[in-house]
């Protein structure tokens, strides 16, 4: 048996659990052995019903008592015993944040080793995966061992993909067995997202400013060619770490990861660490005085020039068509 | 209150990556040598949290010889200990790093030092194993806080956002506490003249980690490899101002401009 950890939001599983379900499926075609799944929270019953699409057979709904809110330690708790309860071979789970948190609690908990950003695996003895480094600059081969191995699947790798012949999903209810400690770490309350502001990491259009932009004050010029495109600003760590801008808007592996449709990037010159925030980008456009700069090989289109000319430049030949 | 800050020594990468002749490690040298920006951040996170309440704050790694480095310029910026935990030179996977970690901690409970505040990186910059400090937690039986960018201390309790869906999701729990954070909780300082002087002549405390004998291990690192990156050429769309036009078209094409 193959255990793969879904998170859902009102009753749909979200894109990374399917991705990873994905992958789940076909290391489970691979091992000869059937598909499972373990979700939590309100609604996870109507996204249990919908996994039959990608494969899974069995679904097991966690209902801690008592307890709504995300709580690490008793999703990790739960995730551990349900293990015990009918050894699975693998268990997999989203390289999300909860994904990540909730896997490393139950291999914790089970002493297993645990690879995350896992992008490929070769089941067998040894059993092999391949997993990123650095952000995803990098990449590692690596052996895990054990009677139970658990591995988070790097997010935007896989593509989501239905079975070829849908399963019945049948669903069982399980109850963790809990001590006062495991109920410790839960959300206690949130913030909601500034409503009408675009987010860096669902922008279509990012006009990102690195070092080259000398300064805190010069940035009204990219901030008015990202309200011309109704996009978000993003900025290298170079900018962060100056102060010149919040690290809110840092773009790359300590940073958010963007994916619009373009990336304008001025005054950037491509650190590995930037590119793998960045790189899930439809198209980058280049503005840099640099026609050397090693982001040039990244990007489909370039202009060479100072951008404190090109970007106002742009925003005034926008604003000429616009009023037009 | 009493501070640890655990820390890992990264090569300072930047521009492309060339790999050691067995394909093991990175080639370093010609690089430089820091830890990672979540580290960074936990370490100012660290000084300020002392400098606001009191007390003390160590900072500890596994390494070589060489991170002394890294721990110097922790010092530099006002930890007030330092811990090498001195390793030779080879990568350990999370669950010994975990485990050489929790020994240290439980060897200064036995000489009387206890933390009342463990912070951590979300995840080393390098490996990304997003595991080590939930790992110390459950053996120490802590209560552990991942992806921190806020942290409030106040009558033993820390209260601790992180980011989630666009808002945030606020965390609460009673120290002692493991807390891993994230680039962003702080900007932190540069090292003054006298802060790196004073770190120079600082005592570094050492010792030799057993390495773990029973239970799991792993991942265990076989070769790295560099992504295979379609690598392109950019078309020019001009020079300077003059380009204006030509950049407007294409963002009519890519159909950004409504
Ligand atoms: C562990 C680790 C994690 C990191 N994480 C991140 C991360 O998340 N995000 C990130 O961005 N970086 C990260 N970095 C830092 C990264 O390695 C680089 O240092 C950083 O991205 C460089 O920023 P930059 O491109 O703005 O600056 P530079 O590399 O200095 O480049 C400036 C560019 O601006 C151009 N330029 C200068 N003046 C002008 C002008 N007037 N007009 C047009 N172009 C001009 C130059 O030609 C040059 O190409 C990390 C580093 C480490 C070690």
């Amino acid at each position: 048996m193959i255990l793969t950890f879904v998170e859902q939001a009102a009753g749909r599983p979200d894109r990374s659990s399917l991705e990873a379900l994905t992958f789940a499926r076909r290391l489970a075609a691979a091992q000869g052995v059937p598909l499972g799944a373990v979700l939590f929270g309100p609604a996870a019953e109507v996204a249990a019903a919908v996994l039959g699409a990608y494969g899974v057979v069995e679904a097991h709904l966690v209902e801690p008592a008592g307890l709504d809110a995300y709580a690490p330690a008793v999703w990790g708790r739960s995730v551990a015993q349900l293990v015990g309860a009918s050894p699975p071979t693998v268990v997999l789970a989203a390289g999300t944040d909860r994904g990540q948190e909730v896997l490393a609690y139950a291999a914790a908990m089970l002493d297993a080793p645990m690879a995350a950003n896992c992008i490929d695996v070769r089941p067998g003895e040894p059993f092999e995966v391949t997993r990123q480094r650095w952000g995803g600059s990098l990449l590692e081969k690596a052996r895990l061992d054990g009677p139970v191995r658990l591995l988070t699947v790097a997010e935007h790798v896989t593509q989501p993909e239905e079975a070829a012949v849908p399963t019945t999903v049948s669903i069982s209810r399980f109850t963790p067995t809990l001590s006062e400690a495991d109920l410790r770490v839960r959300v206690i309350g949130r913030v909601a997202p500034e409503p009408g502001k675009v987010s860096l990491a669902d922008a279509r259009v990012v006009v990102g400013g690195g070092r080259g932009v000398g300064g805190a004050e010069a940035f009204s010029e990219l901030e008015e060619l990202a309200g011309l495109l109704h996009g978000a600003v993003g900025v290298s760590r170079v900018v962060t770490s100056a102060g010149w801008r919040p690290h809110s808007q840092q773009v790359g592996q300590t940073g958010t990861r963007i994916a619009p449709d373009i990336y304008i990037a001025c005054g950037i010159s491509g650190a590995i660490q930037h590119i793998v925030g960045c790189k899930a980008a439809k198209a980058i456009l280049v503005i840099n005085t640099d026609r050397e700069a090693p982001i040039m090989s990244r990007a489909a289109y370039a202009v060479i020039g100072d951008l404190h000319t090109v970007v106002p430049a742009v925003s005034a030949e926008i604003r000429r068509r616009q009023a037009l | 209150m009493n501070i640890l800050v655990c820390v890992k020594r990264v090569p300072e990468t930047g521009g492309r990556v060339t790999l050691s002749a067995d394909a093991r490690e990175i080639d370093t040298r010609y690089l430089g040598f820091t830890v990672s920006p979540h580290e960074e951040c936990a370490t100012e996170e660290a000084v300020r949290l002392v400098e606001a309440n009191g007390g003390s704050s160590t900072v500890l790694t596994l390494g070589p010889e060489a991170a002394a480095d890294q721990l110097r310029a922790a010092m530099a910026i006002g930890i007030d200990r330092a811990i090498l935990l001195e390793t030779d030179g080879q990568d350990w996977d999370p669950v010994a790093t975990a485990a050489a970690i929790v020994d240290a901690i439980r060897a200064e409970a036995a000489a009387g030092v206890q933390y009342d505040l463990l912070l951590f990186g979300n995840e080393a910059a390098d490996s990304g194993d997003f595991q080590v400090g939930i790992r110390v937690a459950i053996a120490l039986g802590l209560p552990c806080i991942n992806g921190v960018k806020s942290l409030e201390i106040k009558d033993g309790v820390a209260t601790a956002r992180r980011e989630a869906g666009g808002g945030w999701e606020v965390f609460q729990v009673p120290l002692p506490a493991i807390v891993a954070v994230r680039e962003g909780i702080n900007l932190p300082r540069y090292p003054s003249v006298p802060g790196r002087l004073r770190a120079k002549k600082k005592e570094i405390e050492r010792s030799v980690p057993v390495a773990r004998q029973a239970g799991a291990a792993g991942p265990e690192k076989i070769r790295l490899s560099l992504p295979a990156e379609s690598e392109g050429r950019a078309e020019i769309l001009g020079t300077g101002a003059d380009a204006a036009p030509a950049v407007v078209d294409l963002l009519e094409r890519i159909g950004v401009l409504a």
